[in-house]
C-alpha cells in the first residue's frame, strides 16, 4: 500500500510541477497579462507543496526498507533483513532509483528554500527563478516515474533481499551522496538565477548579489561530499589511496572546479559588474557539469566502482535532458549575450584581473580533466578500441596548472579592485617569498633527496598561509588606526563574515597542498607477507603480526587481523583490519585499520591467506602503508568547505524588500530599462 | 610615439598569451598520448595487434584452475582467458577483493616474452561486472 500511496505522490507532483511550471512560462513570457506578484506566490506556494509531496514518498521509500518489504523490487535488490537499520536507511539511497529520489528530493528542497528566502526579489525575477527550477523538476520527476521507479513491485514477493553492496555499508557513505546531491542540485539555483536573468535581459550586480550565497553553499556541500567519497575510498578499498582519478571521481571533480571558479567570478561581477557574460556561462557550465556527471555515473557509459546499477535507456534519457536544458540556456545565452555586455572594464593588474587568473587555470584544470575523462569513451565509439589514461596524466597535468594558484592567492586579495600597481602588492612581499621558498627547500632537504616540485609545493603552501594571514593582520590594523581603539573582536566583525570565510577557505587550500605534497612524495607502500609473530619495520614503525582470528558481525564473517604497532620501542596501538564476507552475494570486502595522525597515518590492510607450508602456516599477504601528513588532505578540504558555508552568514545576504528593491522594483516588464542600461554601458 | 608603444605593448600580451595558452594545450596533449593504454584482449596478443614494451591493459576472466602462488611469497601467476585463447600473467602484490577464478578481472603492465608482466590488477567492485567483450557473446 505505501508503495502505491508513494507513487501516486510521486505522479501528484510530476503533473503539479509540469502544469505550473508551463503556466509560471507562460506568464513570465508575458501571456495573459499575468500580475507577477501573484504569480511568484502562487509559484512559491507550489514549490512548498512539491517538497511537501517528494518529502513524503521518500519517508514512504524509508519506511519500506526500514519494513524489508521484499516485493518492492528497489528494496528486494538492496536490502537485506540482516543489514543494521541505519543501512537500511541509507540503502533507499543506494540504488539508482533511490538515489534519483533523493536527487528530485533535494531540488524540491532548494526550489522551496529559494521559494521561501526570496521574498526581497522583484516579483518578475522571483517568478522566472522558481519557473526554472519547477520545470527542471518536472523534467526530472518525469525521468524517475517514466523510467526509475522507485516503487516498482515484483511479484512474487522475494523471500530475502539480496542486500546492500557492502562497499556502502559504511558510515559515512550513508551521508556521502546526500552531501554530493546537495552540491550538485544546489548549483541548479546558481543556474536559475542566471537563465531568469538572461531572460529579462537584465544582468546586475543583484543578480551576483542574489546569487552568491547559494552558489557558494552548493559548492560547500559538494566540497563535503568529495572529501567524504575520498575518505571513504581511503579506507573501504583496502589500497589506501584517496584519490584515483577514476571518471565517476572526475565526474564530481569538473562540477567543483567549474563551480570554484564560478564562486570567484559572481565575486567579481558582485562587486565590480564586471565579467558578466563569462560568469553567466559558469553558472550554465556549472550546472550542466552536474547534470554530465549523473548522466556518467548512472548511464552505464563507464564501468567503475560507482556504476553500479546502470541501463542504457536510462543513460539517453539522462542525456536528452541534458541536450535540452544545456542547449536551451546557452542559445538564450548566444542571444542575449550581446544585450548583457561584458561589463566594467578593468587593469590588467588588478584583484580583477586576478581572480580572471584564477578562472583560467580552474578552467584550463577542467578542461585537462574532461579531456581525460571523456576522450577514451568517444574513442572506444569512433574507433572501437578501449582505452584508459591513467592517474600519472592527470598529475602531469595538474600539478603544474593549480601550483601557480598559491601564489596567485596569496597576492591577490591585497590588490585593490580596477587597477593596481604590482610592484606596491610586492615590496613587502619579496621577503617572504623567498623565505618561504627557502623554508621549502629545507624541508625537502632535511627528509631525504632533494624534489623539487615537493619543494615548490611545500612553499607554495606556506607561501599562502603568510599572504592570508598578514592581509587580515594589515587589514585589522587598518582599521584600529582609524579613530579610537577598537577591541580586537569588534575590529574583526567589522571586516565581515565574508571575509574571515575566504580566510578559512585560503587555508584550507594551503593545508590541501602542503598535505598533498607531503603524502604523493614521502608516502611508503609495501606490501609484505607476515608469518604469525613476524615482524616488519617500515620506516621507524614495526608492525608485529599476531594472527587472524574469526569474528562474526551482524550481516557478515570477518577474518580479522591483528597487528601490534611499535614506534619508538614502545607498543603504541592494535590496528585490527579485517577481510569481511557478506552472507548476500558472498562479496568480500576489505576493512582497513588506519592509526590517525596529525603528522601521518599508520595504515594496514590485509590481503589474502596464502596456503604455506612448514614454518610458513598462517602467513598472510598484508598492506603496510605510511602515509605523513594525510590527515592535512581532509583537513583542508574540510576547511574550504567551512569558509564556502560560512558565507551564507554574512549580513551583505540578509536581503531585505526595499534594499534589493532599489534596483529590481518594476513588477511588470523591466526588459526595456535593462536594455537600456546594457546598452549604455557598452558604449 | 605613445601610442604605437602602448600598442606594442598590447601586442605583446597577445603573444604572451598566444603563448602560454597553446603551450598549455601542448603540455597537456603530450602528457595524454604519452599515457595512454590500450586495452587488449587475449586474442588479439596472440594475433600480435599489442605492441612490447608499452603499457597495455589485458581484459578477460581469470581461467578455472590456473592461479598458482608461489609458497609464501606475494607472487601469483594466472591465465587470463577470453573463452577463444589465453595468456599467462604473472604479478606480485596483494590482490582486489574480488579476484577469483572465473571472474573478470582487467590487468596493466607490460608483455614479456609472451608473459604478461602485471604492476597493477584492477578491482571491479561489482560481482556482476564482465568484461564487456564477454557479456556479448
Amino acid at each position: 500500500m505505501l508503495a502505491e500511496l508513494a507513487q501516486m505522490l510521486l505522479s501528484l507532483a510530476l503533473a503539479t510541477s509540469l502544469v505550473v511550471g508551463l503556466y509560471g512560462l507562460w506568464g513570465v513570457t508575458g501571456g495573459g497579462r499575468t500580475e507577477l506578484g501573484a504569480l511568484s506566490g502562487q509559484l512559491r506556494s507550489t514549490s512548498t507543496l512539491l517538497f511537501g509531496l517528494v518529502g513524503i514518498a521518500f519517508v514512504l521509500l524509508i519506511a519500506l526498507f526500514l519494513g524489508s518489504d521484499f516485493s518492492v523490487r528497489n528494496v528486494a535488490e538492496n536490502s537485506n533483513t540482516l543489514l543494521p537499520w541505519p543501512y537500511k536507511i541509507a540503502a533507499s539511497w543506494g540504488s539508482h532509483e533511490g538515489s534519483f529520489l533523493l536527487w528530485v528530493l533535494m531540488l524540491a528542497g532548494w526550489t522551496a528554500a529559494v521559494g521561501w528566502a526570496s521574498g526581497a526579489l522583484a516579483d518578475g525575477y522571483r517568478a522566472r527563478v522558481l519557473t526554472i527550477l519547477l520545470l527542471l523538476q518536472a523534467g526530472f520527476l518525469l525521468f524517475l516515474v517514466a523510467s526509475s521507479n522507485p516503487f516498482e513491485r515484483i511479484l512474487p514477493a522475494m523471500p530475502e533481499g539480496r542486500d546492500l553492496n557492502p562497499l556502502l555499508q559504511d558510515p559515512f557513505m550513508v551521508i556521502h551522496p546526500p552531501m554530493l546531491y546537495m552540491g550538485y542540485v544546489g548549483f541548479a539555483v546558481a543556474f536559475a538565477f542566471a537563465v531568469a536573468a538572461l531572460m529579462e535581459r537584465r544582468l546586475d550586480p543583484t543578480w551576483a548579489r542574489w546569487s552568491r550565497p547559494w552558489a557558494n553553499a552548493a559548492w560547500a556541500f559538494l566540497t563535503v561530499g568529495i572529501l567524504l567519497g575520498s575518505w571513504w575510498a581511503y579506507r573501504e578499498l583496502g589500497w589506501g589511496g584517496w584519490w584515483f582519478w577514476d571518471p565517476v571521481e572526475n565526474a564530481s571533480l569538473m562540477p567543483w572546479l567549474a563551480g570554484t571558479a564560478l564562486i570567484h567570478s559572481l565575486a567579481v561581477t558582485d562587486k565590480r559588474d564586471a565579467l558578466k557574460s563569462w560568469t553567466v556561462l559558469l553558472a550554465i557550465v556549472t550546472f550542466a557539469l552536474s547534470l554530465l556527471g549523473t548522466f556518467l555515473v548512472r548511464s552505464g557509459v563507464l564501468t567503475s566502482v560507482h556504476a553500479f546499477a546502470t541501463d542504457p535507456e536510462r543513460g539517453i534519457f539522462i542525456l536528452s535532458l541534458l541536450m535540452v536544458v544545456v542547449g536551451a540556456s546557452l542559445v538564450l545565452y548566444a542571444a542575449r549575450t550581446r544585450d548583457i555586455g561584458i561589463g566594467g572594464s578593468f587593469g590588467r593588474v588588478s584583484r580583477e584581473s586576478f581572480l580572471l587568473a584564477n578562472n583560467v587555470l580552474m578552467t584550463a584544470a577542467l578542461g585537462a580533466v574532461m579531456l581525460g575523462t571523456l576522450y577514451p569513451l568517444f574513442a572506444e565509439v569512433i574507433t572501437g578500441r578501449k582505452m584508459s589514461v591513467g592517474p600519472p596524466y592527470f598529475e602531469a597535468v595538474f600539478t603544474p596548472l593549480l601550483l601557480p594558484a598559491a601564489w596567485l592567492m596569496a597576492v591577490s586579495p591585497g590588490l585593490r579592485w580596477k587597477e593596481s600597481q604590482l610592484a606596491d602588492i610586492l615590496r613587502p612581499m619579496w621577503m617572504p617569498l623567498l623565505v618561504t621558498l627557502g623554508l621549502g627547500v629545507i624541508w625537502v632537504l632535511l627528509l631525504g633527496p632533494f624534489k623539487w616540485l615537493t619543494a615548490l609545493g611545500l612553499a607554495g603552501g606556506l607561501f599562502l598561509i603568510w599572504g592570508t594571514l598578514d592581509h587580515a593582520r594589515k587589514q585589522l590594523a587598518k582599521l584600529a588606526g582609524t579613530g579610537e581603539p577598537v577591541a580586537l573582536t569588534a575590529r574583526m566583525r567589522k571586516l565581515g563574515t565574508s571575509y574571515w570565510s575566504m580566510v578559512v577557505a585560503h587555508l584550507g587550500v594551503a593545508v590541501f597542498i602542503i598535505g598533498v605534497a607531503m603524502v604523493k612524495s614521502y608516502e611508503i607502500e609495501r606490501d609484505v607477507v607476515m608469518k604469525p609473530d613476524e615482524t616488519v619495520t617500515v620506516g621507524d614503525a614495526r608492525f608485529t603480526f599476531v594472527g587472524v582470528d574469526r569474528v562474526m558481525g551482524p550481516n557478515f564473517v570477518a577474518q580479522h587481523g591483528v597487528i601490534e604497532l611499535t614506534t619508538d620501542g614502545r607498543t603504541i596501538h592494535l590496528l585490527e583490519p579485517q577481510k569481511r564476507m557478506y552472507f548476500a552475494g558472498e562479496q568480500v570486502m576489505t576493512e582497513a585499520a588506519v592509526k590517525y595522525g596529525l603528522f601521518g597515518d599508520i595504515y594496514v590492510s590485509l590481503g589474502d591467506p596464502l596456503q604455506g607450508e612448514g614454518d610458513t602456516i598462517g602467513a598472510w599477504s598484508v598492506r603496510v602503508y605510511i602515509k605523513p601528513f594525510m590527515a592535512w588532505v581532509w583537513v583542508g578540504c574540510l576547511m574550504m568547505a567551512i569558509g564556502g558555508g560560512m558565507t551564507l552568514f554574512d549580513r551583505r545576504y540578509r536581503f531585505r524588500r526595499q534594499a534589493a528593491g532599489a534596483a529590481t522594483n518594476t513588477a511588470t516588464d523591466p526588459a526595456p530599462t535593462a536594455m537600456a542600461r546594457s546598452s549604455g554601458q557598452g558604449a | 610615439m605613445i601610442r604605437s608603444t602602448a600598442r606594442r605593448l598590447r601586442l605583446l600580451w597577445i603573444v604572451a598569451l598566444v603563448l602560454a595558452v597553446s603551450g598549455t594545450a601542448w603540455g597537456v596533449i603530450r602528457a595524454f598520448s604519452d599515457n595512454m593504454v590500450f586495452f587488449y584482449s587475449p586474442s588479439q596478443i596472440l594475433a600480435g595487434e599489442a605492441p612490447s614494451g608499452r603499457s597495455l591493459r589485458i581484459g578477460g576472466m581469470v581461467e578455472e584452475g590456473s592461479i598458482e602462488r608461489e609458497p609464501g611469497s606475494l607472487t601469483i601467476s594466472f591465465r587470463i582467458t577470453d573463452m577463444g585463447e589465453s595468456i599467462p600473467v604473472t604479478y606480485s602484490g596483494v590482490l582486489p577483493d574480488l579476484f577469483r577464478e572465473g571472474k573478470g578481472a582487467v590487468a596493466q603492465g607490460e608483455l614479456q616474452n609472451g608473459v604478461f608482466v602485471a604492476s597493477e590488477i584492477l578491482a571491479k567492485h561489482d560481482e556482476n561486472y564482465m568484461p564487456p567483450k564477454l557479456k556479448k557473446d
